[in-house]
């Protein structure tokens, strides 16, 4: 079974970003692996552990520094990866979700990829959309929010997530696409010796652009602005005042 | 409704693009009804300008919301392929100029989906209709917030439901009833659902909210929560992603930037210090209430009242003098 994981370079979960000059401003601010990105490397590693996969290949879409991105992969246990180069902006202002699979499905079909594991979104621009528009467009059986999965290599049974529990889906037959969601396990650290390995591994490099693929978004950004900040609120001193406050005040109890 | 003669007719005389609107429904809740993210899917679907509202089920509820003059009934096998094939149905017998979902779990497995089968680019989670082809996503966690054009002939969108009130429900009376024969889908199969307890107030509707983070320290303090949340009443119980995290509270209750955002009258954050990713689930409640030993915790930055207390205190406090 050979997986194909997506990996994002995205603004790290800790920053908290800046609008200015009508868009968010991304200079010198720390980036990261995206972190459902992250579960996703961690399940295809795992696989390959198990001996269910023969091969992790990792791949991101983004400007010459995602390279770091790939060797964080490389370095957690993909075996190779594939960086399709662009300058475009990938939090939404540019590259959009509707190219983005586009150019997954290309690659899925040159490199015959038998399972597609992404994260469940980009904490950057919050769409959620590749996983299940890459399935569409392959016409593949999807799984989003998955939390549990067990696969032979054939078959696959997984446990998602849903707005009121969980439920589970069998894929009698592979191929697939599954994004990944927090449950489904914890990352490793990638070891010293294992990122001095990485560097040797194999990184292939493609350019967004002469992919034959209409990258524009359809969706034009026309404004980028912050939401309006609240109102400051107080300090109560006990529960008293605090009930006192939330029935006389606020009127949100009787 | 006008036949598809007298609308073609009226489009030709009058220079009129005849486009209706389509909103495809959650899966219905266990007493048959429709859920309220669909009632508040259906107040943005009428912010669109379209002629008419068409509204998707997979199975007929007694009622429906006001404003919608038909109603498509396509099955439900329990696939999202099976649900997103049922739009590109309806879509194939109709040129819908919007398609609108909620933006739950529900809604976002199917939407992506239905833009590869259809060949459009959606825009999802939107918080504000703007015009008919220009809508407000939040991008970052809800720290920016991006106005995005599209530019498919038919929009296709996904809607954060509190940001929209709900639509009422109304009889269904003779509404125009029309099945759908949709494909099914055999390359995955539907197993089970996890039982689910039908006792919980439901956290996406409910007008409170109470949650617990990290400082509640075990799964089993979240008593103390239930506990408070029933004496309230009409409130849910919620949870930051470290306790999920944690394994103190289920999946499914997480409030936060990849969980569940929630919106209620009140909203009271035990033992959660507020990180980002938390705050952007929950900073549109009306009145934000915190409950934390760390003054300097960012939650209080957001809190309309903050309590620097203990809990483990507090929370029993509160619940006995309510």
């Amino acid at each position: 079974m050979k997986i194909l994981v997506g990996v994002k370079r995205v603004v790290d979960y800790a920053v908290k970003v800046r609008v200015q000059n009508n868009t968010v401003d991304l200079k010198n601010i720390k980036m990261s692996l995206n972190p459902f990105c992250e579960i996703a490397v961690e399940e295809a590693v795992r696989l390959k552990e198990q001996k269910v996969a023969d091969e992790v290949v990792a791949m991101t879409i983004g400007p010459k520094q995602a390279t770091e991105t790939l060797r964080t992969a490389l370095a957690m246990g993909a075996d190779r990866a594939i960086h399709i180069m662009t300058d475009l902006r990938t939090d939404y202002m540019e590259l959009q979700p509707f190219a983005v699979s586009q150019i997954f499905q290309k690659i899925v079909e040159e490199e015959k990829s038998d399972l597609v594991l992404l994260g469940k979104q980009g904490i950057d621009s919050d769409c959620g959309q590749t996983g299940p528009m890459l399935a569409g467009l392959l016409d593949w059986p999807q799984i989003t929010f998955a939390a549990n999965i067990e696969t032979d290599g054939t078959s696959m049974t997984v446990e998602r997530e849903t707005d009121s529990g969980t439920e589970t889906i069998k894929i009698p037959q592979l191929p697939a696409v599954v994004t990944c969601d927090l449950r489904l396990n914890e990352p490793r650290y990638a070891t010293l010796p294992n990122i001095m390995k990485a560097k040797k591994k194999k990184v292939d490099t493609r350019v967004a652009e002469d992919m034959g693929i209409d990258l524009s978004p359809r969706n034009q950004v026309l404004e980028v602005f912050e939401p309006a900040p609240r109102k400051e609120g107080i300090m109560v001193e006990d529960i008293d005042s605090l009930i006192d406050k939330l029935k006389n005040e606020a009127g949100v109890i009787a | 409704m006008l036949s598809r003669t007298s609308r073609t007719l009226l489009s030709k005389t009058t220079n009129h693009r005849w486009a209706s609107t389509l909103v495809v429904a959650e899966p219905l809740s266990k007493d048959g009804s429709l859920s309220a993210g669909t009632q508040s899917t259906v107040t943005a679907a009428q912010q669109l300008g379209g002629d008419s509202l068409t509204l998707l089920v997979e199975k007929m509820p007694a009622q429906i919301p006001e404003g919608v003059s038909q109603v498509l009934v396509s099955g439900n096998n329990g696939l999202s392929e099976f649900a997103s094939s049922a739009v590109q149905v309806a879509a194939s017998a109709e040129n819908y100029g919007h398609i609108v979902a909620p933006a739950s779990k529900f809604g976002s497995t199917i939407v992506p989906r239905i833009a590869a089968l259809l060949s459009l680019s959606p825009v999802t989670d939107v918080i504000e209709v703007v015009s008919p082809d220009t809508f407000v996503r939040p991008i970052y966690a809800g720290n920016a917030l991006a106005k995005v054009q599209a530019s498919d002939a038919t929009k296709l969108l996904s809607v954060r439901p509190t940001s929209f009130d709900k639509t009422p429900l109304v009889d269904a009376g003779d509404v125009a009833v029309t099945e759908l024969d949709v494909p099914a889908f055999d390359k995955s199969e539907f197993v089970s659902a996890s039982a689910g307890n039908d006792d919980k107030v439901d956290l996406g509707s409910a007008s409170k909210v109470v949650s617990g983070g990290r400082g509640l320290k075990s799964g089993d303090n979240f008593v103390l929560l239930d506990a408070l949340a029933t004496k309230l009443s009409d409130c849910a119980v919620g949870a930051s992603r470290a306790a999920v995290d944690a394994g103190m509270a289920p999946n499914d209750t997480q409030v936060g930037q990849t969980g569940k955002v929630v919106a209620p009258d009140l909203y009271v954050a035990v033992g959660i210090s507020g990180a980002i990713q938390h705050l952007s689930g929950m900073k549109d409640s009306k009145t934000i209430v915190a409950i934390n030993t760390d003054p300097e915790a960012p939650i209080f930055s957001v809190a309309d009242y903050g309590l620097q207390a203990d809990l483990f205190e507090a929370v029993p406090e509160l619940t006995e003098k309510l």
